[in-house]
């Protein structure tokens, strides 16, 4: 950062970037995990940093389960693009042709086919050794203990209760064959330091954190986006258009948005700050019970 | 004013205030049911950092919890495994982040019960501060005596000594001091630059962000503005150090050392110097992608361009001419012990400093410390969570500083070979031999001079590849070409070692690592006394082969894979060991009841196939490119 004023942000930063140089100089194949929202374009910004002026040595990887908003993909697409990298996109192909969809197979059984499964998949057929994700410690209780070297037993099961000692800036990168390990170099970043940093860096951000006239409807409180014609509408039921925006992105039926003016970047932060509730409250996989994102992510779900 | 401009505004307001803010790393710790726990949930609590989703669950969880009669059980905020939650206590570290308008927090929460004493060491290794929890009721234990202990081994410099429930023994002065006054009597000769006690309640929020107006006695400062205001500086060296992350190639004309800046500060123009080569060159440039910059300083990511191209790779360090780091292969360190499986003396482990890897043993384990007394305990192993003072040694010299002068070069930690867990965290005291440099150049006789003498480059030549793959075959003829040339060679296979050397070794994974270990290690020797070095096994896993290439070292090394489909082997099968393979008599028999790993960048592929031996061996010869 050119100020050097912003001194936590800059430690935050070159401490990711280190993380993410070890990353590419002690595996073979590393992937980092493209999931289009803020805290992935935050990492990819790092990623293209650390290795200045060289391009990142590894593909981005996106889990498409073909719920995800069209605007994300646009935006995926052109990232890609922009920046001159390869990206892997993958799709589970037994869900796809059972059509999985989260209305009739329930959010729980298609997040673990399209996302939890799709990912170990895509992992496998990859042969990616190292899956660099933009997961950070303030998230969740079950991520407060995670390591930033996450190993994986093959299976890409994670055991919380043997997990290694992480000392210092002493990473321990070293797996057998089979094994994996998932990387997080953002463990120490809070939701405010992202948006700061997006802010300060001038990062691209997808047009869906901002708020727009979109189509909407309500249930349970809760307001969804109909973003194309899958989302079957209850009797009576009729989209209207409402000024929303989303605090995290992920498919289209399971991500609530919530009612805002805000616009801009700036209106989306002054208007963050004095929110009550929290980013993931937004998704619906968290509610079914206290220790469920211990579950997902022993299971494999990022 | 628009919205957005007015928003733009306070945004403004906001990265002000958000930047002017620093960022302090603290441990707590303490003993089981010090309240640790209902100590970090009370300050995000306080801090309101919690949003209401938040509080809701926690008001949902916290009916049905016995242990206390309140509304809210704080401690649920931060145990969050769901092990735990079950048994009641902490089992891991776990980090927790909350920020008052001053200062950004992050929080390791370590565990206080005896068994997890490694996972205090995890916690304390990046803190620049600790809150030292002591229950009011019980006064300083064998606990606090430990945590204290850990704290100062890993050096941090500064203790809050927390003394909680301090509401259930009357709000008492006398006690207070009475504590202090002893933790103060053991704590004087652990080295820290500031300890300051504080009389809190965590349950009940006395002394934690406002002064109590229950203990009008205390004069000090609430908990939180003392981690406001603390000044963490440590009293490290202020020496340049660079260890070399990564070389960055983009193309022919930019070689850049990326890296993080271990300690003190470099300029534009500044001279440094290899720790390992002692070459010297200049800061040509400082890059990163916001633009070029004049200086970098400790903690800063950068990556440097010099003057001259010479020969640096991952795993050296830059410094000052007139500063250099301690370069030996030899040392002392204090050693924590993190796994169940003892350290054992004759054992080798990998080790990493820094950006430097290699293997080391422990040749003198001096003694082991009684963490509760300090007293000094005759050892022959260290168990889980046990501390010792030892003599290492590492296979490759390594170039660090003390500990203490700077933990970023002095820290290391060790890993287990078979398992890669990591099994201990070392810091050093002082490197031994301190004339290593002088006394390895006073061999008159070296590698470099008996190479010489053979005109020759010594190499390792490993062939891996199945069983009948024709690895002992091609490096046969091999070594009849190499012969034909004057060239000096020694062939290792399987019935040299098996049948000597390795008889004592089964087919167990520890016997198959420890048979490649020793292959690895005499071909190491071989290499080193001039000879160019083959060795013929099948070595079926990658990361044995990455282990042999780590323990060859700098003597260059050539992964031969013989690439013969296993069909072609199955149909040869000199031996008859498919055939009973495949019976099922002979278990883990590679290629048929057990994998094998071909290379992912092999130095040289042979496509085997059925193409002859001799057509093989001068295709290996013509790649070999020995002169």
């Amino acid at each position: 950062m050119s100020t050097a004023s912003h001194i936590h942000l800059q430690r935050l930063e070159a401490e990711s970037i280190r993380i993410l140089r070890q990353v590419a100089t002690d595996f073979e194949r590393p992937v980092l995990l493209y999931s289009v929202g803020k805290d992935s374009s935050v990492l990819l910004h790092l990623a293209i940093k650390a290795f200045y002026p060289a391009k990142p040595p590894f593909p981005l990887l996106h889990v498409d389960t073909t719920f995800k908003f069209k605007e994300m993909i646009e935006f995926r697409d052109a990232t890609a693009e922009r920046l001159g990298l390869e990206l892997v996109v993958y799709t589970n192909p037994e869900g796809l042709a059972a059509n999985t969809n989260p209305f009739t197979h329930g959010s729980s059984r298609y997040t673990d086919i399209m996302k939890t499964e799709a990912l170990r998949k895509a992992l496998d057929e990859g042969k990616y050794d190292a899956a660099i994700g933009g997961a950070r410690r303030d998230e969740e209780k079950s991520r407060a203990k995670e390591r930033v070297f996450s190993h994986r037993s093959g299976g890409h099961v994670w055991d919380p209760k043997n997990q290694r000692p992480e000392l210092w800036s002493l990473y321990n990168t070293r797996i057998n064959p089979g094994e994996s390990m998932r990387v997080f170099p953002l463990s120490n970043w809070t939701e405010t330091d992202i948006w700061a940093y997006i802010y300060l860096q001038d990062i691209p951000m997808s047009e869906l954190y901002l708020a727009k006239e979109r189509p909407v409807v309500e249930r349970d409180g809760a307001l969804f986006m109909v973003d194309d014609e899958r989302f079957p509408l209850n009797e009576g039921e009729q989209p209207e258009m409402r000024s929303i925006r989303f605090r995290t992105l992920g498919c289209y039926p399971l991500t609530a948005a919530i009612e805002s003016t805000a616009s801009t970047l700036a209106e989306v932060i002054i208007e963050m700050r004095s929110t009550h509730s929290s980013e993931r409250s937004g998704r619906l996989i968290d509610k079914d019970q206290a220790a469920s994102m211990e579950k997902k992510k022993k299971e494999g779900y990022f | 004013m628009s919205a957005a401009d007015s928003a733009k505004l306070d945004m403004q307001q906001f990265i002000e205030l958000e930047s002017s803010k620093s960022m302090l790393k603290f441990i707590t710790c303490g003993s089981v049911d010090d309240g640790k726990s209902t100590l970090i949930g009370r300050l995000l609590y306080d801090s309101q950092l919690l949003y209401d989703d938040q509080l809701e669950e926690l008001k949902r969880d916290s009916k049905g919890r016995a242990s206390v009669e309140e509304e809210i059980d704080f401690s649920l905020l931060v145990d969050g495994l769901a092990a735990e939650r079950e048994q009641g206590i902490t089992i891991d570290v776990a980090y927790r982040f909350f920020s008052t308008t001053r200062r950004k927090f992050i929080v390791a929460d370590t565990p206080g019960h005896e068994q997890y004493t490694r996972n205090m060491a995890t916690g304390a290794s990046t803190a620049e501060a600790a809150v030292l929890l002591i229950d009011a009721r019980l006064g300083v234990s064998t606990q606090t005596r430990r945590h204290a202990y850990i704290l100062s081994l890993v050096g941090v410099k500064h203790i809050l000594l927390a003394v909680n429930k301090i509401d259930l023994k009357d709000y008492s002065q006398e006690l207070f001091e009475d504590i202090c006054t002893d933790f103060d009597e053991f704590a004087g000769e652990l080295g820290f630059k500031s300890v300051c006690a504080i009389p809190i309640s965590a349950l009940k929020g006395d002394n934690i962000t406002t002064l109590s107006e229950r203990m009008p006695w205390y004069r000090g400062m609430p908990l939180l503005t003392y981690l406001e205001e603390l000044d963490p500086q440590r009293d490290d060296s202020f020496q340049f150090r660079f260890p070399v992350q990564r070389v960055t190639r983009p193309d022919l004309d930019f070689r850049g050392y990326a890296g993080t800046l271990a300690g003190g500060e470099i300029a534009v123009g500044d001279e440094i110097m290899v720790a390992a080569s002692l070459k010297r060159s200049r800061v040509k440039s400082i890059v990163t992608m916001d633009g070029d910059l004049p200086a970098a300083s400790k903690g800063d990511a950068v990556t440097v361009t010099l003057e001259d191209e010479i020969d640096i790779s991952m795993g050296d360090v830059l410094h000052r001419p007139g500063e250099p780091l301690e370069r030996s292969n030899q040392f002392q360190a204090h050693l924590i012990w993190m796994h169940e499986d003892p350290m054992l003396p004759e054992r080798s482990y990998l080790m990493k400093i820094g950006t430097q890897m290699t293997s080391v043993q422990v040749t003198d384990l001096k003694y082991a410390i009684d963490i509760n007394t300090s007293r000094h305990m005759p050892a022959t192993k260290v168990d889980l969570n046990g501390i010792a003072v030892c003599n290492f040694a590492s296979a490759q010299a390594i170039a660090f500083d003390a500990y203490k002068e700077n933990p970023e070069t002095g820290a290391f930690i060790l890993i287990d070979r078979i398992n890669n867990n990591t099994v201990g965290a070392g810091m050093i005291d002082f490197g031994l031999h301190r004339g290593q440099n002088l006394s390895w150049q006073s061999f008159e006789i070296n590698r470099e001079s008996r190479a010489r003498m053979k005109h020759q480059k010594p190499a390792v030549i490993w062939f891996t590849g199945l069983s009948a793959s024709g690895k002992s075959t091609i490096a046969d003829i091999l070594e009849q070409r190499l012969a034909a040339q004057n060239r000096h060679t020694y062939l290792l296979d399987g019935d040299n070692f098996r049948h000597g050397l390795n008889k004592d070794l089964g087919f167990t994974d520890a016997d198959r690592v420890e048979n490649i270990r020793r292959v690895a290690e005499v071909a190491r020797l071989m290499a080193d006394s001039g000879l160019i070095v083959m060795t013929a096994f099948i070595s079926p896993f990658r990361r044995e082969r990455r282990m042999a290439k780590e323990i060859v070292g700098d003597i260059d090394f050539v992964e031969v894979f013989v690439d013969t489909p296993l069909e072609i082997c199955e149909a040869r099968d000199p031996k008859g060991m498919y055939a009973r393979a495949r019976r099922g008599e002979i278990p883990n028999f590679t290629g048929i009841s057990s994998a094998y790993e071909p290379p992912e960048r092999a130095d040289i592929h042979l496509d085997a196939g059925d193409r002859p031996a001799e057509e093989l061996a001068d295709e290996v010869l013509r790649q070999l490119q020995l002169d």
